[in-house]
């Protein structure tokens, strides 16, 4: 199968991704036939069987509640293609 | 009585359920050791793992879990003892890694409630659906700069409790006593300090319209983040009544986002937030499932405070003091403590009923709060053992109230200082109504003749006469005795 144009367009815009008109249709046969090798997993059975999302034989390890981390403003602002004193800027987001 | 809007085609009813987002008090983020501290200078109370640095993983903060476990066990619901975190993708400036962890498919907290107290005296029981932890997003600020937005991260990462509510709620006055309820709950349990100006206690309010007697729901809309009780009312109102007008009108309501102004009283349509609606949700792969163990919830359950439920019923009983006055006394753990200590081993019903008049009026003069009060407990505990003991009147009392909030003296103190103990002397009380009958005779033939409301007028000049220090029985009996003669 082949992804249709208006979904191709929505997935890319949601993720934030800039298509040329051309690579729509060439990224849904892509997506399409992606799409197509992992729906073979639909051809077990699985009825009564819970999604699996881990091997559930580890507990997850818990923090105790203390301030260990933080204060360390330079190293968070060091990725920032722009700042302006203690803030990263963006271009303006208003609603 | 039911709420009701009256539209042109007659009577609609509201359906609204709130989804509140409140602040874990914690000292660390729900994944982060950085302060969950409000304030501090921008962009310190921040790790790595919250600007969303590549490689950084989550490890999830015990007393997060345990504050959402208390107010489960506060709010009556099911505790599950699995649960489980999933991303929720969206951009935004201010949410560094591009999603925020969430529980979707497994909360942590089931189905509860929460009963509220209506103005009628009646009681309703509004249904919890649901709680869970999730992480809170960044701020922007916009007004800094005419092309960019700064961001702080103080805020990413700070665990919230996300409460949502059935579409219980049938008013603007229930979503206020629900929401004062939950508030109430939560600072009890100190869970959340309920503080909604510094944002930590925020909602989204759901809200449709339907007529009397349908039994389906129409389509609703969602108000975002409105964070104040009254606006909350307040958006209600207006938005049940645009929907009204939009079906009135013969057109349908669509489902959207909508942001309450409450400058201009209406509701706006956020439609560029359509597209980021579809979240994406899927299990957090840096994150283990949560599995926690009955005797863990046991023991937190044991641990927990008197709830405001509990201990209204119990002040109630143990006091004698109405309904009404419990849901005043209970509304902060500080003033039931506070009632309790002057209570104790003084007449209770004075005791609640001197709390609720003069000294609330005192604290509300003088702009104090209960923890910083200019009368202690004790020292209002005295000033009323000496009314009950008869040293001095009520009136009189209330004197010496305004003297121990200004001077800071005792009450028995200050009733000496000025001379104010109550005159028992029969023989002093008979003179003094003596001298006003004798100067009133003209009233006094009026009262004889039938006139019988004159009676306070005597009362008064004689209390008038002694200063306000008579004794008010005594004054009474001497006056009808004298007044018959």
């Amino acid at each position: 199968m082949s992804l249709d144009a208006k979904t191709v367009t929505r997935i890319a815009r949601l993720a934030r991704i800039g298509l040329q008109p051309e690579e729509v249709e060439t990224l849904g046969k892509d997506m399409g036939s992606i799409i197509d090798w992992v729906e073979q997993l639909k051809e077990v059975d699985v009825t009564g069987v819970d999604p699996m999302i881990g091997t559930g034989l580890a507990k997850p390890r818990l923090r105790e509640d203390r301030v260990t981390d933080g204060n360390c403003r330079d190293k968070v602002l060091s990725n920032a293609p722009e700042r302006e004193g203690p803030f990263y800027t963006v271009p303006k987001v208003v609603e | 009585m039911s709420y009701r809007i009256t539209g042109s085609t007659g009577e609609w009813e509201i359906v609204v359920g709130l989804e509140v987002h409140a602040q874990v008090v914690s000292e660390a983020k729900l994944f982060s050791g950085a302060s969950a501290e409000y304030g501090g200078e921008p962009n310190t109370h921040v790790s790595l793992v919250d600007a969303g640095f590549p490689g950084m993983l989550p490890v999830l903060n015990r007393e997060c879990v345990a504050q959402a476990v208390r107010t489960g066990l506060g709010l009556e619901a099911e505790i599950n003892l699995f649960s489980r975190f999933d991303r929720k993708n969206y951009f935004y400036a201010d949410l560094p890694t591009g999603y925020q962890i969430s529980q979707f498919a497994h909360p942590i907290i089931g189905q509860g409630k929460v009963l509220v107290d209506l103005a009628d005296g009646s009681t309703r029981e509004i249904g919890v659906t649901r709680l869970h932890l999730e992480q809170d997003a960044g701020k922007s600020i916009h007004d800094q700069d005419p092309t960019r937005s700064f961001i702080d991260l103080n805020r990413a990462g700070v665990a919230l409790m996300e409460i949502v509510s059935e579409p219980d709620i049938r008013s603007p006055e229930e979503a206020g006593a629900y929401l004062r309820k939950l508030r109430q709950i939560l600072r009890y349990i100190g869970t959340c300090d309920g503080n909604m100006e510094e944002g930590s206690m925020r909602a989204d309010v759901n809200v449709s319209v339907r007529k009397p007697g349908e039994t389906e729901y129409r389509t609703r809309c969602e108000i975002k983040n409105v964070n104040s009780i009254r606006f909350v009312m307040m958006a209600i109102e207006v938005e049940a009544q645009r929907q009204i007008e939009v079906w009135e009108a013969g057109g349908t309501v669509d489902q959207e986002t909508r942001l309450f102004d409450h400058v201009r009283g209406e509701t706006r349509s956020l439609r560029s937030k359509e597209d980021a609606h579809d979240y994406r949700y899927f299990p957090d792969p840096d994150l283990l499932p949560l599995v926690i163990e009955q005797s863990w919830v046991d023991e937190l359950k044991a641990a927990l405070p008197e709830l405001p439920e509990a201990k209204r019923t119990r002040l109630e009983q143990e006091y004698g003091v109405s309904r009404y006055e419990s849901s005043v006394l209970c509304v902060e753990q500080a003033i039931a403590d506070f009632y309790e200590t002057v209570a104790h081993g003084a007449d209770a019903r004075l005791a609640a009923n001197w709390m609720l008049g003069d000294f609330f009026a005192a604290l509300n003069r003088t702009g104090r709060s209960i923890e910083d009060s200019p009368v202690s407990a004790e020292g209002l505990r005295e000033l009323l053992g000496l009314i009950s003991d008869s040293t001095i009147n009520g009136k009189i009392a209330k004197e010496v109230l305004e003297d121990m909030v200004e001077t800071g003296d005792s009450a028995s103190a200050i009733v000496e200082r000025k001379g104010l103990r109550q005159v028992t002397d029969t023989g002093a009380i008979e003179s003094a109504i003596r001298e006003i009958l004798a100067a009133n005779s003209d009233k006094v033939e009026e009262y004889k003749g039938g006139k019988d409301k004159l009676f306070g007028f005597f009362v008064g000049q004689t209390m008038k006469a002694m200063k306000g220090k008579g004794n008010p029985a005594l004054v009474n009996e001497t006056l009808k005795k004298l007044l018959s003669e």
